[in-house]
């Protein structure tokens, strides 16, 4: 609301030190990653690499908590980099990297933090106290955060093991979780601040606290955290962008019903009296579904591009594109409905609720029953 | 009249938001059926799975290939034409909608919106005037004004651009889909229809295929596979279509230099690339270029990707033995490429070994199963912190070397396939030389283990096995054991009755291995003592395995082997092998004795007129959706009476909770403007 105020002055003028600073730090880091490791990176590499960072800057600056964010988990990386000295072996030697900022471990820690934060909230729910909530969101910022720093740590790591098989970690089923959580994390946390209500938390966290229970079944039963190399059709810079925007908007799906539950309960009188009002939830519900729609639309033709390049055609209707389009489809009668016809609602809410059925089964459900191109994350 | 308002309610219906609403809810749900049937395969898979009575009529269903049925198309056809008929609805009274200030609004109807409020102003219409529009503008607002009798009304707006993000979006979904329709096989479909082509089966050789399955270069849309093995060339592509295929001329010549497949060390294929010289047909041009995986190139606007790749028919030479009991004959040479059926009609065999695939090399991982003692939920915690390379099992990842695959059918007609392998592979401490057989492609391979003996050869299992099997041999056999086995000072008896059981276990065993000794034990021994009696069973097996060592050894002229545990080992599994080698289902077994490998590429070939009407589709959706989502439009009306009453209004194309922060925000400020004293 306070952007939209702002609305008449330019971008760059709306810029306060602190953003300027974050700014200068992004380009420096672009700087030195280009300078560290530009040999691993082709053209296109590069040019994404460079577009990242006015794209954190006017994410900064439109969320200024995501400066300080991004800041401790760079530092967090950077440490762990420097700890590692080149040489894996020493994940098993080192005290702090064994036990905190090496990936696995930062991984770990973040599906702890996830678990407890959810039960913060809750006890902030019922309790109606602050404390829970405060901390809830306290911890929802680390667990975020160590997942954050896990996944840039992993990705240093898989280029200890052969720089031919080092790649960003989000190639398969179990790296993709690890993103799902942090970018419903984040995403929450953006909602949180916006509105200025904890209360969603408790809702909200829980869908996170399921995929980091998949995670961990994951890790535990089929040892699926172990980093493996590219197949062929997966070397492409698409990667970098193609995937970070699905789950933008599977995170943001995902918000959007686990808010649209909150909003069904509320209306029923259930927990009405420490839930935000149904007007608000309502309002979170059609951002977030708003911010999905937007990004999943870029994500399928991000993917289309990819499958021209890859596959030779830029559709040509594998389970996984299909349910894309399923998903599409759905989020796009539920936007007409609201936008053209007006309409508000339980309706909307539980609508909401089955995309989120149709987008774990585009997400999840593809992988486990149907066969196809995308198979790279079968169970 | 009755037509036009017939007319008229069908376009009304069309350019419905309930009609298009089911139409995405339709076209979602027809969409699933491709994803949970298979599309595209071959039509026996079909007929195997659904059986003669369903496979015709999901046949006529379109099932097999749903997104390029014509009712799927039909529906998307629906989808073009209701957001055609929406768009060209909406754009007459969207354009005014834009293009209007509304400045003539009265006041009764301002006062009629959601957001509006009375404020005082001191400040009298002509003074109120400037510094109105000056921030007006500055919150980024269009303004008019108009001076009417009521006093004066600024109408201003912002955001218009959001309705240019409905044309946007709703005309990116036409071209997408008209795009689509250009590169799917539509095109092609018509001209079988008009041209009077006609599939083929496929099963004859290219030059044989006539010019009726034949698509000329001049086809400007199509998706087809080219094939060539290394060191050869082609200048057709092969298009699949439902169960037979059509052959499209290409304008130039592919030929392939090399095939590149390198892996990483876990044995995961790492690149696939081809060294291509391509050849214009008109000019005699040649370009080399390699293409990959993500690497795709084009030329004379075909383009051409990494698809996958074939065997290219790698020469094979292959050792054949004979396994048939009492059997004399040595080993025989034999030999062909991949992808070449043998007669095999030596001594009285009738098969035809199919030679089906070749692999040189198979990663395996050989780490012993043996789980580490480590238990409990802080040791397996342990075990998955640290870095994302380790593996938390061990893992030994190595090369077994080269793999055949072929099928020998018999004269029935009746196949099995077999896997073997070309060198020992170490399982237990022991080396063997596998061979997998199954009945059913369905099945997974059973695989029998040739033990290797202290030369490193299958000879020594031959040889025993041939001993063990001839029932000729039997007696001599029985009685040599016999004679090891009791002691000088053992009756006649006993040692006749010995006898007999020794010749009769080997009978059996001959027969059908441990199977039939199994089924005999059961048949005749009470269930209390069969464990006691197939260990005696076993020990007379081996015992016997032992003698028909030394004689298959004495008359090969060579010494007695040695009783040591190696041979003991070799001994035991000599006998599995053998009995597994009675349910082999074939008299004959294939060794890889050497190989020369060629690869053939599959590059994809395809025409797509349609991509550069998607791609811009794709950019306007994108632009259309971030229009329509985020670009606000807000009117703002602020009437200044000569009463010193000011009328503020905000309107607003979306609903919601911004608006009325919005709202509040521009009354304060143009409160303040209005009243500067009131203020200070």
């Amino acid at each position: 609301m306070e952007i939209a105020h702002k609305g008449h002055s330019s971008f760059l003028s709306r810029l306060n030190p602190g953003d300027w600073l974050f700014a200068l730090a992004l380009a420096g880091g672009a700087v030195f990653a280009l300078r560290q490791y530009g040999d691993f990176m082709d053209v296109y590499d590069k040019g994404i690499l460079f577009l990242t960072v006015p794209a954190l800057v006017a994410l900064g600056a439109a969320w200024q908590p995501f400066r300080l964010f991004l800041a401790a988990a760079a530092v967090l990386a950077l440490a762990s980099l420097s700890l590692y000295q080149g040489d894996l072996a020493r994940a098993e030697q080192v005290f702090l990297l064994k036990y905190f900022i090496s990936s696995q471990t930062a991984i770990m820690w973040m599906s702890a933090l996830f678990f407890i934060a959810t039960g913060a909230y809750w006890i902030g729910l019922a309790a109606r106290s602050d404390f829970g909530d405060k901390t809830g969101s306290a911890l929802t910022w680390l667990a975020t955060l160590m997942g954050t720093t896990g996944l840039l740590v992993r990705w240093y790591e898989s280029y200890l093991i052969g720089t031919d098989v080092g790649h960003i970690p989000i190639s398969n089923l179990y790296e993709v979780f690890v993103l799902f959580s942090l970018i419903t994390g984040l995403l929450y946390l953006y909602y949180e601040g916006q509105y200025a209500t904890r209360r969603m938390g408790a809702f909200v966290l829980l869908v996170i606290s399921a995929a980091v229970a998949f995670l961990l079944w994951y890790t535990f039963s089929r040892e699926a955290q172990e980093i493996q190399p590219l197949i062929p059709a997966l070397q492409s810079y698409w990667m970098k962008v193609h995937v970070p925007a699905n789950f933008i908007g599977y995170g943001a799906f995902a918000l959007a019903a686990m808010v649209g539950v909150a909003d069904l309960l509320v209306r029923k009188g259930i927990l009405a009296s420490r839930l935000p009002p149904a007007e608000v939830l309502d309002d979170v519900m059609y951002k977030a579904i708003a911010i999905g729609f937007a990004f999943f639309t870029i994500a399928t033709i991000l993917g289309a591009l990819w499958a021209a390049e890859a596959w030779g055609t830029y559709w040509q209707w594998d389970p996984k594109e299909t349910w894309a389009f399923i998903v599409w489809l759905n989020y796009a009668a539920w936007l007409h409905i609201r936008l053209t016809k007006g309409l508000r609602g339980p309706l909307l809410a539980w609508w909401a609720i089955v995309g989120l059925v149709v987008t774990a089964f585009a997400f999840v459900g593809v992988n486990m029953f149907l066969s196809g191109l995308h198979s790279y994350g079968s169970l | 009249m009755r037509n036009r308002s017939t007319a008229r309610a069908f376009y009304e219906l069309l350019s419905s938001m309930r009609f298009a609403i089911s139409l995405l809810t339709i076209l979602g749900i027809a969409s699933i059926i491709g994803t949970v049937l298979k599309q595209n395969e071959p039509y026996n898979n079909y007929l195997n799975q659904f059986g003669p009575f369903w496979f015709p009529v999901f046949e006529a269903l379109d099932l097999y290939a749903v997104y390029n049925s014509a009712w799927f198309l039909v529906i998307l056809a629906f989808l073009v034409l209701s957001t055609t008929t929406c768009i060209v609805r909406q754009t007459r009274p969207m354009l005014k909608d834009m293009r209007s200030f509304r400045e003539n609004a009265r006041e009764a109807s301002l006062a009629q919106f959601a957001h509006h409020d009375r404020i005082t102003t001191t400040l009298p219409p002509a003074d109120a005037r400037a510094p109105l529009s000056a921030y007006l503008s500055r919150a980024g607002f269009a303004l008019r004004i108009n001076e009417r009798s009521d006093g004066l009304l600024l109408a201003a707006r912002q955001g218009s651009w959001t309705r240019w993000g409905y044309f946007l979006a709703h005309g990116a979904i036409v071209l997408i889909c008209v795009g689509g329709l250009l590169d799917g096989n539509l095109p092609l479909r018509i001209q079988m229809a008009l041209g009077g082509k006609q599939v083929t089966s496929g099963n004859q050789l290219i030059s044989e295929i006539g010019p009726e399955s034949r698509l000329g270069v001049d086809n400007w849309s199509y998706r087809g596979n080219v094939f060539i093995p290394e060191g050869k060339s082609a200048n057709v592509g092969i298009l699949n279509v439902k169960d037979g295929i059509l052959l499209q001329d290409l304008p130039f010549t592919v030929s392939l230099k090399k095939f590149h497949l390198d892996h990483y060390e876990s044995g995961m294929p790492k690149r696939f690339a081809s060294d291509i010289i391509i050849t214009d047909n008109a000019t005699g041009q040649s370009v080399e270029k390699t293409i990959e995986v993500n690497k795709p190139f084009e030329y004379a606007g075909i383009m051409m990707y990494q698809a996958s790749f074939e065997d290219g028919g790698s020469r094979l030479k292959l050792t054949g033995h004979d396994l048939r009991p009492a059997s004399q004959a040595s080993p025989f040479e034999t030999g062909g490429a991949v992808g070449d059926s043998l007669k095999i009609s030596t001594r009285g065999l009738e098969y035809t070994l199919e030679l089906v695939s070749f692999k040189p090399f198979n990663i395996e991982n050989m780490a012993s199963n043996e789980a580490p003692a480590e238990t409990g939920t802080l040791a397996l915690l342990q075990k998955n912190l640290g870095s994302g390379a380790k593996s938390p099992t061990r893992k030994d990842m190595q090369n077994v070397g080269p793999s055949i695959q072929y099928k020998l059918r018999d004269a029935a007609g009746q196949a099995r396939e077999y896997q073997n392998y070309m060198l020992p592979i170490q399982q237990d401490g022991a080396w063997y030389l596998l061979s997998g057989m199954r009945a059913e492609p369905s099945a997974p391979f059973r695989f029998m283990r040739i033990p290797m003996d202290m030369d490193g050869r299958p000879d020594s299992w031959f040889a025993i096995r041939q001993v063990l099997l001839d029932p000729t041999k039997h007696e001599e056999i029985a009685r040599r054991f016999t004679a090891a086995a009791l002691g000088a000072d053992a009756g006649p008896e006993t040692r006749s009755r010995l006898q007999e059981t020794t010749a009769r276990s080997l009978e059996l065993f001959a027969q059908g291995g441990f199977e039939s000794l199994g089924r005999f034990i059961e048949s005749s021994v009470p269930e209390g003592e069969r464990d006691k009696a197939a260990d005696v069973f076993i020990k007379i097996l081996e015992g016997t395995a032992w003698e028909a060592w030394k004689m298959a050894r004495a008359a090969s002229g060579q010494p007695a082997p040695e009783a040591t545990g190696g041979n003991g080992r070799l001994l035991r599994d000599t006998l599995n092998a053998t009995s597994d080698s009675l349910h082999y289902g074939a008299p004959l077994y294939f060794q890889l004795k050497a190989f020369e490998e060629v690869r053939a590429t599959v590059l994809q070939v395809t025409r797509s007129p349609g991509k550069p009407i998607v791609y811009l589709g794709s950019l306007l959706l994108v632009l259309g959706v971030f229009a329509m989502l985020y670009v606000r439009e807000r009117r703002l009306f602020v009437l200044i009476k000569d009463s010193g009453e000011a009328l503020v209004a905000l309107s607003s194309n979306r609903k919601s909770m911004d608006v009325d922060e919005s709202f509040r925000q521009h009354r304060d400020a143009i409160a303040t403007l209005l009243a500067p004293s009131v203020s200070k």
